[in-house]
């Protein structure tokens, strides 16, 4: 029972990381209708200047987590927008696999200037909150652990008031719903979808560091399994639905964590796609999602 | 003879001409083109798919892996319990022993397309792009799982088998078996699937169907070039095939132009040179190949060899 919980822990923590993923995923799609895939590399960028920025707030303060968070967030913002306004505005209404591409090449250009700039061995993370374990009745749970729970949920609660308590919110789900009526109504899309991108990116970034912080090893390509499984996750919880894609993250980290734990850890990273594609035959509506009709 | 087919016959002759080259050609310029070779034959087949009946597979770098495994099982494996040492062998003896390897991994590729077509094909556009992913990256993790076939490590020591004559000749059968496929009556319906799937099956045909047969005629290709690419490398592991594979022969079939043949084939070779000539400043090849890729989508939308279609005069 103790392992039990312990492993559930441990599921929520990883899932709380990919539910910060998935929602960039999601919220991207909500308004554009495409898979950034590109959104994976970003996450991987807001590891690095974590990286860079940790080098220089002195370690073991709670002060310098902070600060290095908000620099991450902040940069990948920009590098959200800066990506959104140079590659997917051009190819506005092109047809969705053109946008693909796109989205490909630039996590592409993205991992390879990694590579180059960074260097593709990896490097250690350091140490930038100080840590400690708290044990509660045979289960142990580090402070990281408890850090990314804290900070996702944070953030999380701070995104749902971002959506549903301000205009720009309202504008970002009036363009999800049907964008040329919003646009009639005099939102300017281009605003909104350049804010949802710097949103969305502010999140991956605050899950690149977070997940470095638990994994402390970083490299350029660190972020397309934790990104593939993430959009699982935003499928999971239904493609476009918020809630969905946090608790799509949530649950796959579970499921994941459970089966790395058992006799099949070797298969861990086939469960997520196992799961996606179930859920996709069986309902690709996802959990939360309301399923469409086709009308001829 | 139809064009085609005397196209066939042309390309094979080619193909076995260069075999006899005189001299033999510099190993480098040799590697270079046999990796062409197979991109085309990838590339070719993938454009059944995603080109000409529309569906988006992202996949493709999986079914390659599977004929990438069970040739090389069978000639590693099967071979020697039939003809007994291969390198004893005479030069008829190999080739057989060669083409049922490369067979029966495209037969296996296949099958592996059928099981994967069959549920997933209901689907569309980004989702379809997703299952096919999914479901190559099961099939990386399973061949990392299976002992035999060498786990995590791969398979190595596979007999050289591979030469440009193979490589030509059955990229050559690709194209050929692909264009008058799709030039054919039933071929019709790859097409009707892609333009409109409703007022396909409103005329009577199957979409379903014409998406299965695509999808397994591709994979079985997929496969043959995964067993070309294994006899040509001589050692192969799982993540040799993981996604960026897949979307590497994707990006050939839209750079192409989706359903152009030609300009298929002529993205497959750039592709593959593209990074060669790119060589002298080394590590910032892969930046521009990748930047190449978003301005080329930014500013070719259509594809890099697709032109206006002629109108027919008068």
């Amino acid at each position: 029972m103790a392992e039990f919980l312990q492993q559930l822990l441990n599921g929520l923590s990883l899932g709380a990381i990919y539910a910060l993923i998935a929602l960039g995923y999601t919220m991207v799609y909500g308004v554009l209708r495409f898979i950034n895939f590109a959104h994976s590399d970003v996450f991987m960028v807001g590891a690095f200047i974590g990286y860079f920025a940790g080098r220089i707030v002195p370690e073991g303060t709670l002060w310098g987590g902070l600060v290095v968070l908000l620099v991450a967030m902040a940069g990948c913002a920009l590098l959200g927008m800066l990506i959104e306004r140079l590659a997917y505005r051009p190819l506005r209404g092109a047809p969705t696999l053109n946008v693909l591409i796109t989205a490909i090449g630039v996590s592409l250009l993205l991992e390879y200037s990694g590579q180059v700039f960074f260097g593709a061995a990896p490097r250690t993370f350091p140490a930038i909150l100080p840590s400690a374990n708290f044990t509660l009745g045979g289960l142990v749970l580090s402070s990281n652990q408890l850090v990314v729970i804290v900070v996702a949920v944070l953030l999380m609660i701070g995104l749902e008031l971002v959506v549903h308590r301000t205009k720009i919110g309202m504008a970002m789900r009036a363009v999800s719903l049907n964008p040329r009526a919003a646009q009639l109504v005099g939102v300017n899309n281009d605003v909104v979808i350049s804010f949802t991108f710097g949103l969305g990116s502010a999140l991956a970034a605050a899950g690149g560091v977070l997940y470095a912080l638990n994994y402390p090893s970083i490299d350029p390509l660190m972020g397309v399994m934790p990104g593939l499984k993430a959009f699982v996750a935003a499928i999971l919880g239904g493609i476009g639905n918020i809630p969905g894609a946090a608790l799509g993250g949530l649950l796959l980290g579970v499921v994941e964590t459970f089966v790395s734990g058992s006799q099949w850890s070797t298969y861990k990273d086939a469960i997520a796609f196992a799961i996606l594609i179930v859920i996709l035959l069986f309902r690709p509506a996802g959990l939360l999602g309301r399923a469409t009709i086709e009308k001829v | 003879m139809p064009r085609p087919h005397v196209a066939l016959l042309l390309s094979l002759v080619a193909a076995y001409g260069f075999s006899n080259f005189p001299g033999g050609l510099d190993p480098y310029l040799l590697d270079v083109l046999t990796g062409i070779g197979i991109n085309i034959i990838l590339a070719v087949s993938l454009n059944l798919v995603n080109g000409y009946t529309g569906q988006f597979s992202l996949g493709h770098a999986g079914f390659m892996s599977v004929g990438a495994y069970l040739s090389s099982a069978v000639s590693l494996f099967v071979a020697p319990k039939l003809v007994g040492e291969l390198s004893a062998a005479g030069p008829v003896t190999q080739g057989a022993v060669f083409l049922a390897a490369l067979v029966t991994g495209g037969f296996c590729a296949a099958l592996a397309g059928l099981l994967v077509g069959v549920p997933s094909l209901r689907l569309r556009g980004d989702y379809l792009a997703l299952v096919t992913l999914g479901f190559g990256e099961i099939i990386r993790v399973i061949f990392q799982n299976i002992e035999v076939l060498g786990g995590a490590l791969g398979l190595n020591a596979i007999p050289a088998s591979t030469s440009l004559v193979w490589v030509l000749a059955v990229a050559a059968v690709t194209v050929f078996v692909v264009h008058c496929l799709v030039e054919s009556t039933y071929g019709r319906g790859f097409l009707a699937t892609r333009d409109d799937e409703i007022a396909a099956a409103a005329v009577g045909l199957n979409p379903t169907r014409y998406k299965i047969v695509a999808f397994v005629v591709a994979a079985f290709f997929a496969g043959v070039a995964g067993g070309l690419y294994a006899h040509f490398k001589l050692t192969i592991t799982p993540t040799g095939f993981d996604f960026t594979r897949s979307i590497e022969i994707v990006v050939m079939v839209i750079l192409g132009g989706m359903g152009n043949a030609v300009g298929v084939i002529l993205a497959a070779v750039l592709l593959t040179v593209l990074p060669e000539v790119l060589r002298p400043i080394a590590e910032y090849r892969m930046i521009l190949y990748s930047l190449l890729l978003v301005l080329l989508m930014l500013l070719r939308p259509q594809g890099l060899f697709q032109f206006p279609a002629r109108r027919p005069r008068g």
